[in-house]
């Protein structure tokens, strides 16, 4: 009796499997095997709610496309701004010219990202469930970032293929309909301005949206666009030319691209939302921080944000902290040039080298370290770390060494050193190097006698591994709002609307004697736009508009001759294919009045052994061979 | 145990061998040499700063393998035994490539079967002509005479003419202790050129430099030289 009723017990439990199963299994086919996935997003789904929508848009912005920036410090020592301490990078200076292919940007990278954002807009476009509002604002901020992908483009390669929707493969074995030829430099330009103008006033007009596009962003874009291809057109050069047009734009057409530049800005500056950043009354203090201040900074227009505590933050500050203050054992790469530094005017608008010797040769002497640098534009001080001077409230400590009474140099090979007994009538141990150095070839020293100052962050633990930095990158920006205003207002001929819009950013800078009308010039404009932006990725495409770039980077070698007394420092074609420095040395001379007072040397870095040399061929960057084998309508650049 | 080991042995050599016999291509073995001539005179050029490019059918992508030119307007390249095609890019040398009918630079066609030499007749913009060089007081004099070869309209000015001097046998804009221009605009005849140019302190002391002239022409990015003289002083 009781195992019947065990049995009975299995064959229900049996039952009960059975049905359970076939009930599962009564279930359509597509029911079981078409199954969402939990990893990914359908593209409907997330068109319908505008914070999905936003992570995507998110994601277009993280891939806009810089040259030069502070995510790669190495950059800016390419072009002798700088010199890099680092002795993976010195071959930054031992190269003697730029590849054909540097700078290029025409690969499955950016045609994907077009692509990404063509299909973006085709989506948005096709969409229904977002309010309007919304949709139009993503569906503007997408073509803002494929005019600039665009721009990017046609500043490095020349006319590139303009594509507009999302290109599809057939699968047929014939991809010639996929094949564009390439657009003329025009059609890139115009394409770029009348999308900006476009979009601008469905953008939010609201300056405190910075990493974001806005209006004023379209606007900024629109004239730096504008006055490039202005320039382009003006500097034309007949070797600068395609028969197609798809590099070299005529020069009939450059003062129609200049009232445009000059349009775009005056609207922003008319619009009177922005303005330059006169937060601190120290002049060099506020230049510095108008870059490190992410607090309602009226200046910055758009910009690439970064968090702390997510992955969206960066080594900068690591990277180039001085050394002896440094909050790990590195920094100081970036050392700012002899070249740049010079170019900053004295307060009365006039142009000198560093006094390091009089007028017959013989050396000057300096009671404080920092006097050399005294009744300069304040954004010298601003934009360098002197020797002397002060970061994160610690002074650097930059001296090359002792020169004793018969000229001979005390020095050490490493930070700080202390020697014994080196020093005349001294028997001690004393220090006969800075503790930043300079010492030639040793890395993270600051071997032009310099460290970089603009982008670094004050705040405690930027210099860390584990924290790193969050100041943004700074794309376009008030000033150069001005500036672009003066450089277009100048080329069209009005002079005195150019040395208005000069005076706002000068005055900044304390250099508060205007320069007349009259004074304004196309060196200044140069000249104006390299001390003001230095570090800010703004070098080598200016160069190139101006068709400067072969005249600067000559592949001529310099010498200390050509930074003492030198009488050009304003000429816009002046030489700087080297790097140099200027190294302070302590005068050791018990008795004389000269004693432990400063003198200086201009210096060539040991590593820097070839002089950079910008040939026709690099005004556009070569396109590549799989793209030239993959498409046969594709002409190639002038000079390669 | 023995037996193992070697067999163990033969095993290894067994992969070796193998591993050699299928892995390893040919070197390339013909030797491919000459000089860019423009009468059979060289064309002297600036250290790895000019190359032609030889293209070659047939294998996967295609792309161009450069072949530099010397100081001395020579060249040397190994190949494999093929038909080549053989160009200079527009942007190369201090000289003109032959276009073909449709503009663009002609191709040369090439064929290696065992080693060959062959010089590369081009036509240069301008020939230095008759140079001298030498030592007297402390400084380097030279003189020079420049012949415009191509006077159509492809014919280009003259943006400086330098004297180079350096330590090394190297010589050029980039590699020189003293350097001494004259500007396209100044310069008055081109059958007398003149310049000079101070020996600077050289460590350690040598009693001997090495120079050269070097013609820039306007909008053409290499110079045509001389052939480097050592100078004793």
């Amino acid at each position: 009796m009781k195992k019947t009723n065990q049995m009975k017990k299995i064959i229900y439990a049996f039952a009960a499997i059975a049905f359970l199963s076939f009930a599962q299994s009564c279930k359509k086919d597509s029911a079981f095997l078409d199954k969402q996935p939990t990893s990914t997003l359908p593209i409907d789904a997330v068109w319908k709610d505008p914070n999905l929508v936003l992570t995507v848009v998110g994601d277009l912005y993280d891939r806009y496309p810089d040259y030069q920036t502070i995510e790669a410090w190495y950059t800016f020592t390419d072009f002798d701004e700088g010199f890099a301490s680092a002795s993976g990078d010195y071959f930054r200076h031992q190269n003697l010219e730029y590849g054909y292919d540097a700078w290029r940007y025409w690969d499955m990278g950016a045609y994907g990202y077009i692509r990404d954002l063509n299909m973006f807009i085709k989506r948005g476009q096709e969409s229904t469930a977002l309010k309007a509002e919304d949709r139009d604002r993503f569906l503007a901020e997408a073509r803002f970032i494929r005019a600039g992908v665009y721009f990017e483009m046609v500043k490095r390669m020349g006319g590139v293929p303009l594509i507009t929707t999302v290109l599809d493969y057939d699968y047929s074995g014939d991809p010639s309909y996929l094949q564009y030829p390439r657009a003329k430099e025009t059609e890139i330009y115009d394409f770029v301005i009348a999308e900006l103008e476009a979009v601008k006033t469905i953008l939010p007009d609201n300056p405190s949206v910075q990493s974001r596009a806005t209006k004023a962003a379209a606007l900024a874009m629109e004239s730096r666009a504008a006055l490039y291809a202005g320039s382009i057109a003006k500097y034309s050069n007949s070797q600068l030319t395609l028969p197609g047009g798809e590099v070299g734009i005529s020069s009939s057409l450059a003062n129609g691209y200049f009232t445009k530049a000059l349009a775009a800005a005056k609207e922003i500056i008319d619009g009177g939302k922005y303005s330059l950043y006169k937060k601190n009354p120290n002049l060099s203090e506020n230049f510095a921080a108008l870059f490190t201040d992410k607090g309602s900074n009226p200046e910055v227009i758009f910009a690439k944000d970064f968090k702390l505590k997510t992955n969206k933050a960066h080594g900068f500050t690591i990277d180039n902290q001085p050394r002896s203050s440094a909050e790990e054992a590195q920094g100081g790469r970036l050392n700012p040039s002899l070249n740049l530094v010079q170019s900053f005017e004295k307060l009365d608008n006039t142009y000198a080298s560093m006094a390091s010797v009089d007028g017959s040769g013989n050396p000057l002497y300096y009671t404080n370290i920092t006097d050399i640098f005294a009744g300069r534009d304040a954004r010298l001080a601003g934009t360098v770390i002197l020797p002397g001077t002060q970061f994160k409230g610690k002074t650097v400590d930059i001296w090359a060494g002792y020169q004793l009474a018969d000229g001979s140099i005390i020095t050490g090979d490493n930070f700080g050193q202390n020697k014994t007994n080196v020093l005349p009538g001294n028997a001690g141990s004393v220090q006969v190097v800075g503790a930043d150095g300079p010492v030639d070839g040793l890395e993270f020293s600051a071997q032009s006698g310099f460290y970089v100052r603009k982008y670094l962050d004050p705040a405690t633990g930027s210099g860390q591994i584990g924290t790193r930095s969050d100041v943004w990158w700074i794309r376009y920006r008030y000033a150069e709002v001005l500036l672009n205003a003066a450089e277009a207002a100048f080329e069209l001929g009005d002079a005195a609307t150019a040395a208005n819009y000069i005076k706002q950013v000068r005055d900044r800078a304390g250099l508060t004697t205007a320069l007349t009308p009259a004074q304004i010039t196309f060196d200044r404009i140069v000249h104006e736009r390299k001390v003001e932006f230095a570090f800010e990725g703004h070098e080598l495409w200016d160069m190139k508009r101006w068709r400067l770039a072969d005249k600067v980077w000559n592949g001529s070698n310099m010498s200390a001759a050509d930074f003492i007394n030198s009488n050009n420092i304003g000429s816009a074609t002046r030489t700087s294919t080297q790097v140099f420095g200027l190294w302070p040395y302590k005068y050791y001379n018990p008795g004389n009045a000269n004693h432990l007072k400063y003198i200086f040397k201009v210096i060539k870095p040991s590593r820097v052994t070839a002089a950079h040399r910008f040939r026709i061929g690099n005004y556009y960057s070569s396109i590549g061979q799989d793209v030239l084998n993959g498409n046969p309508k594709i002409v190639r650049n002038p000079n390669q | 145990m023995k037996m193992r080991f070697y067999f163990m042995i033969g095993a290894l050599i067994a992969v070796l061998f193998a591993s050699c016999k299928k892995d390893n291509y040919d070197a390339p073995e013909a030797d491919f040499n000459g000089r860019i001539v423009y009468k059979g005179e060289p064309i002297n050029v600036q250290y790895g700063q000019v190359n032609f490019e030889l293209w070659q059918a047939g294998f996967g992508n295609y792309s161009a393998l450069n072949v530099n030119v010397s100081q001395e307007g020579t060249y040397s390249a190994k190949l494999f035994n093929g038909d080549y095609k053989l160009v200079f890019s527009p942007n190369q040398g201090p000289f003109l490539w032959k276009k073909n009918a449709a503009g663009k630079q002609d191709t040369i066609v090439v064929n290696i079967n065992g080693s060959k030499t062959m010089d590369i007749e081009v036509m240069p913009y301008y020939m230095i002509r008759g140079a001298t060089l030498s030592a007297a007081a402390g400084k380097v004099n030279a003189f020079c005479k420049l012949e415009k070869i191509i006077t159509n309209a492809d014919g280009r000015d003259i943006e400086n003419v330098s004297l180079y001097i350096n330590k090394t046998q190297f010589v050029d804009g980039s590699n020189n202790i003293a350097t001494q221009q004259i500007s396209g605009a100044a310069i008055a005849d081109l059958n007398n050129l003149n310049m000079s140019v101070t020996i600077p302190g050289i460590t350690p002391t040598q009693n001997y430099v090495f120079a050269r002239i070097g013609v820039k022409i306007a909008g053409v990015d290499d110079l045509i030289f001389t052939p480097v003289s050592k100078i004793s002083f």
